[in-house]
């Protein structure tokens, strides 16, 4: 697929995703639909969706070990393995998931294949790229802020912890800058790193040719839905902003089951742009390639330990082969096999004898 | 099933971890925030902007108050209603606003929220 024709459709798609809210409630005043009844519906498919999803995973047969072998394997005593990267136990392999899951050890891994021409002729040089494994890892880890800060609006009383990242994310306090707008004291930093990373992700499917030939619409959708997450929310937090106290008391409600239909005309429909965005995504996510959230969990390059050499593993739905072996067929044909003078290892009458003296007839 | 109590055991783990928010709401008591007015502020019926500008912004307004009192010497505010205040958090806020603990402190403290008012104004004093 062209790539501006995935651009374009994943755009329109996005598009579509803020004016659904814009229109229906800034236009209808759908406040139970986009408030209440698509929340939830978007919390049940997300939910349920993950666990068919895991389960589906896990049904799947995974009789043989398969993991990457990114180091020495574990061998002879005088030959140093490397446990993490060839691990060949279950300690070797947490570790190794460890690192994959909290460090993403594989993008780190990347590399860059650069062509070029020197006076001798062509050549290849494998070079380290390490700025996808960077803004991959700012993404998430911001991402993984926002989402626990998110948690004043989600838990009453307020967990320290909250507190605790928000007073750290917002230490630059920006808002003592002489001009109005930013006008808070605490501007996080997690806001502009996770849009920065974002764009940077997004610039780089664009800008790298490979990434660019393999790229589809469900590699740009869920770019722009974040963006657009990001965008709202920041325009909400500093520009637009909506009366939060009823946004926390409507998401409580929420999440006693018991939501104050009351509550929701009286905030903003920046708002409910944001949450809608918010529960496309959830909703979108177990269909998409979003899932690698619970699939890094379950990837068996990286999660198996290496021990196929001392371990045997078996096939379990090996059923038993109907084998013929040549000593049955030499049972079946050995008269006339005989007859023919052909020759047999077994006589006609089974001795050792007469298959000698038959051998000593030829020779 | 490969692995199958490990993968059923790691999904209700991670189920569970997003699920919290049910949980954590499920076993307190939900109580809102309930700002009260004193009776000087219930007899002058607006604040300064509307009440729904107050209940979003009023940050706002604080910052360009300060900035433009503290920075330009530009001390009055002109409402949209035409009446005149003086820029001021302690004189014009905390005078019809003097009970911090049941106005300020209820939003505050159930949005988590630590305003650094107070690091250079002087905590008013509340009658009970």
């Amino acid at each position: 697929m062209n790539f501006i024709l995935g651009i374009v459709i994943s755009s329109i798609a996005v598009t579509i995703v803020v004016l659904i809210p814009l229109l229906g409630v800034g236009a209808w005043n759908l406040y139970t639909l986009f408030g209440i009844i698509i929340p939830y519906a978007a919390m049940a498919t997300f939910f349920g969706g993950i666990v068919v999803k895991v389960i589906g995973w896990g049904r799947s047969p995974v009789p043989f070990r398969i993991p990457t072998t990114a180091g020495q394997q574990w061998t002879l005593p005088w030959i140093k393995p490397n446990p993490v990267d060839n691990p060949k136990n279950t300690a070797g392999a947490v570790v190794r998931m460890v690192f994959e899951i909290l460090t993403f050890r594989s993008l780190f891994r990347n590399t860059r294949i650069e062509y070029r021409r020197t006076e001798g002729g062509p050549k290849l040089d494998y070079e380290w790229e390490k700025w996808l494994w960077l803004a991959a890892l700012v993404f998430h880890y911001c991402f993984l802020v926002i989402f626990l800060r998110h948690f004043r609006f989600f838990l009453e009383p307020v967990p320290g912890f909250v507190t605790l990242l928000e007073t750290l994310d917002g230490f630059m306090q920006m808002g003592v800058l002489p001009f109005n707008g930013l006008g808070l004291p605490s501007v996080y930093l997690t806001d502009m790193l996770v849009m920065l990373a974002l764009t940077y992700l997004l610039l780089r499917r664009i800008y790298i040719h490979q990434a660019r030939y393999i790229s589809l619409p469900a590699d740009y959708f869920p770019l722009f839905l974040l963006l657009a997450l990001g965008t709202t929310g920041l325009l909400m937090r500093y520009f637009l902003r909506v009366d939060i106290t009823a946004v926390k008391e409507l998401v409580i409600g929420l999440f006693r089951f018991s939501p104050d239909p009351k509550i929701l005309g009286g905030i903003g429909v920046l708002f409910y742009i944001h949450l809608f965005i918010v529960c496309v995504l959830i909703a979108y996510f177990p269909f998409s390639k979003l899932m690698h959230f619970a699939g890094i969990f379950l990837s068996p390059t990286r999660n198996l330990s290496n021990n196929s050499r001392f371990v045997r593993h078996t096939n379990p739905w090996n059923y038993p082969v109907a084998t013929h072996t040549y000593e049955e067929y030499e049972d079946d044909f050995r008269d006339a096999m005989i007859e023919a003078g052909l020759p047999v290892e077994k006589g006609a009458e089974s001795t050792g004898e007469t298959e000698e003296a038959e051998s000593g007839e030829k020779e | 099933m490969y692995d199958g109590g490990k993968i059923i055991a790691g999904l209700i783990i991670g189920i569970g971890l997003l699920l919290a928010p049910f949980f954590y709401n499920a076993g307190t008591a939900a109580k809102g925030p309930d700002p009260q007015l004193t009776p000087k502020a219930k007899e002058a019926k607006q604040c300064v902007t509307t009440t729904s500008y107050m209940r979003s912004s009023h940050f706002s307004l604080l910052d360009e108050w300060r900035n433009t009192a503290v920075r330009e010497n530009e001390r009055y505010f002109r409402s949209p209603t035409g009446k005149i205040y003086y820029k001021s958090l302690q004189v014009t806020c905390m005078d019809c606003h003097s009970n911090k603990t049941k106005f300020c402190d209820q939003c505050h403290n159930y949005m988590s929220v630590a305003p650094f008012c107070w690091d250079c104004h002087i905590v008013p004093e509340e009658k009970k």
